[in-house]
């Protein structure tokens, strides 16, 4: 079974997202759901290992040969994303039980964890691919399922929002798409190994820079790169909680794992050279740092702040992408798996929250913070580590961040990231004047805590939060060994 | 209903054709054009037809909306679990040619279940779809 494990990876998920749809309602659903994730991450972890120790992983599906097959093809870089995105879709589970319960009506749950499964296989199966229309496939099988699980919000807006981010998706799909068709017109492969070895014999074509064009615009409306990102706030603020949490410390995630695989994988080196691509990221990054941020701090919703800081926080992995230094490279991909804990914990935390008054706008939340204190303590300190401050899992990245920019002496890119932070002091702070300094009403004086199934995962993404940010061998030791494998990094 | 009556005689003669025709697609679609996807539209196209003319409750009777959800998934799983057993038979995931005593039946057999699958699961759907629109009027 052993060389079976990077295709389980997206199998195990599909198959019991199919059974599920089918179970009766009650705690079956949730159960096998459940299972599926852990078994998940012990093969992603088990995968990651054997890549770091072993090297590249390749699975014919079929039996057929690459490139005319299509080809699993594991390295450091997928691994790692794959188990990032494993990891929170377990841990997301235990706290999936009774969010649910609350949120969605009995009789679509089996729906919503099949849901769930599907987006699931879609992220892990973009993770494993080699095959850049695979890659595709994946994208909407993702996408699709995410644009149902948004829409079961429980308010109104939750279908407009997912609307919003359907017109936008399909969008961003159908970019992707056609850019694979330019580039596939030209080179006649799918396979990104294989497009990586004759793409340097046609660069010069202007069919093959149009397509990378698409393909880039594609994944920016996707990842929700500023100011492509106007689906975003909509879609994380009107989601249920734990579609939320999944949805932002995954989704986003991935789609920049595609961005760094083209950049620097598919594209031949010396390719971003000849373009102002590298600027373009780095002036997106910064422009989306300082606005988003901005205007994180007027909004009313707690949900919607951290939607926008999410935005903010993107882009900082495209700041790290745009300075196309392995330092950069590294620095991003740290972040992918700081930001998935920090939101994680966050998103998780006003979950609670929304489980006892349900509702989070910042008028309804006034002194909560002292009925309860463990939920409060999660956003205290996803909070800092949102901001960065050390001793958090949030300081490790921006401070490679910072070393990838001075070391390029991007002075401008030094100052964004600082300020980006100063800004994230402002907004935590003011979650936490509501939740901790302004006087409870009447009638939530006496609301209890949060229950055990929300806290215990909670608190598992805190404390790694503050674990990776005192021990960094696992983020920092693979982001920096995935960084060197990808060859196009020219500086 | 009895106006009706040319319509409902015709359909009445032409559902059998039309399924008859669905399983030739679905089973000949290895030497001929032809698939699971498109004998699922097919078949499914017989059984709209039959809602048209005699009413969707008639319809529902025939399959109704629980055993299409089943069969939906049914038919995913069908695919999906011709891939395990060519893991279990040796050979990588779809890898057709190690289910049989020879790499061409087992191709064969392959794509013929995968097929099987999708045309299950593409009819279930079409009606999934169909039946929600159109019942979305009743009460």
């Amino acid at each position: 079974m052993q060389e079976h494990i990077s295709l389980l990876l997206v199998v195990i998920p599909l198959i019991t997202a199919l059974i599920v749809a089918v179970l009766p309602r009650g705690i079956l659903p949730w159960a096998s759901t459940l299972v599926a994730t852990f078994i998940c991450v012990v093969l992603a972890s088990m995968q990651l290992w054997e890549v770091i120790n072993g090297g590249v992983i390749s699975y014919e599906l079929g039996g057929w040969k690459p490139p005319w097959g299509i080809e699993y093809r594991i390295d450091t870089l997928n691994a790692f994303v794959a188990l990032i995105v494993s990891g929170i879709a377990a841990i997301t589970l235990p706290y999936a039980l009774l969010s649910a319960e609350k949120e969605i009506p009995p009789h679509q749950i089996p729906l919503f964890y099949s849901a769930f499964l599907l987006c699931f296989t879609g992220l892990l199966g973009i993770t494993q691919t080699g095959d850049i229309f695979n890659v595709f496939v994946f994208l909407e099988i993702s996408s699709l399922s995410s644009y149902v699980l948004i829409s079961l919000g429980s308010k109104r807006q939750a279908l407009t929002s997912s609307y919003q981010y359907l017109i936008m998706g399909t969008l961003g799909a159908t970019f992707f798409l056609i850019g694979v068709g330019f580039i596939y017109s030209q080179t006649g492969t799918l396979n990104m190994a294989d497009l990586a070895r004759i793409l340097p014999e046609v660069t010069e074509l202007k069919t093959i820079h149009t397509g990378f064009a698409f393909i880039l615009i594609g994944l920016a409306l996707k990842l929700a790169l500023f100011p492509l990102h106007l689906w975003l706030p909509n879609a994380y603020t009107y989601a249920p909680s734990v579609i939320t949490v999944f949805l932002s410390a995954t989704a986003t995630k991935v789609a920049v794992y595609v961005v760094i695989r083209i950049l620097f994988y598919v594209m031949p080196s010396g390719f971003m050279a000849t373009i102002p691509i590298g600027d373009f990221f780095v002036l997106l990054g910064i422009a989306g740092i300082i606005i988003m941020s901005v205007y994180a701090i007027y909004q009313s919703n707690v949900k919607r702040l951290l939607a926008y800081s999410s935005v903010a926080q993107i882009g900082y992995m495209v700041l790290g992408i745009g300075l196309a230094s392995t330092a950069g490279v590294t620095a991003t991909i740290i972040h992918l798996f700081n930001h998935a804990l920090m939101k994680g914990a966050l998103f998780m935390a006003v979950g609670a929250i929304i489980y006892r008054i349900g509702s989070c706008r910042m008028d309804n939340i006034h002194g909560l913070g002292r009925q309860m204190p463990w939920t409060f303590g999660a956003i205290v300190i996803g909070g800092l580590s949102l901001i960065g401050v050390p001793g958090t899992a949030g300081f490790i990245s921006k401070w490679y961040l910072v070393l990838a920019a001075i070391e390029q002496s991007a002075w401008i890119s030094v100052a964004a990231i600082l300020t980006g932070s100063l800004l994230a002091v402002i907004y935590v702070g003011r979650l936490i004047e509501a939740l901790y300094f302004k006087p409870a009403t009447e009638s939530q004086q006496n609301l209890k805590e949060a229950p055990i199934l929300l806290l215990a995962p909670t608190w598992v993404l805190v404390f790694a939060n503050i674990y990776f940010g005192l021990d960094t061998e696992l983020t920092v030791g693979v982001s920096e060994q995935a960084a060197q494998a990808l060859k196009a990094i020219v500086k | 209903m009895t106006h009706n009556l040319i319509l409902r005689v015709i359909s009445k003669f032409l559902i059998p054709l039309i399924i008859l025709f669905a399983l030739y697609v679905q089973f000949h679609g290895d030497f001929g054009p032809g698939g699971g996807f498109q004998a699922g539209v097919i078949f499914s196209s017989s059984i709209i037809l039959y809602a048209l003319v005699f009413g969707l409750d008639a319809a529902e009777k025939i399959i109704p909306t629980a055993i299409l959800r089943i069969l939906a998934s049914l038919g995913a799983l069908i695919y999906a679990s011709v891939g395990i057993a060519s893991i279990f038979s040796g050979g990588n995931y779809l890898n057709y040619s190690v289910l049989a005593d020879t790499p061409v039946a087992g191709q064969h057999l392959g794509i013929l279940l995968v097929e099987l699958g999708v045309g299950i699961t593409v009819s279930a759907v079409m009606l999934i779809i169909f039946f929600s629109f159109v019942g979305r009027s009743r009460p």
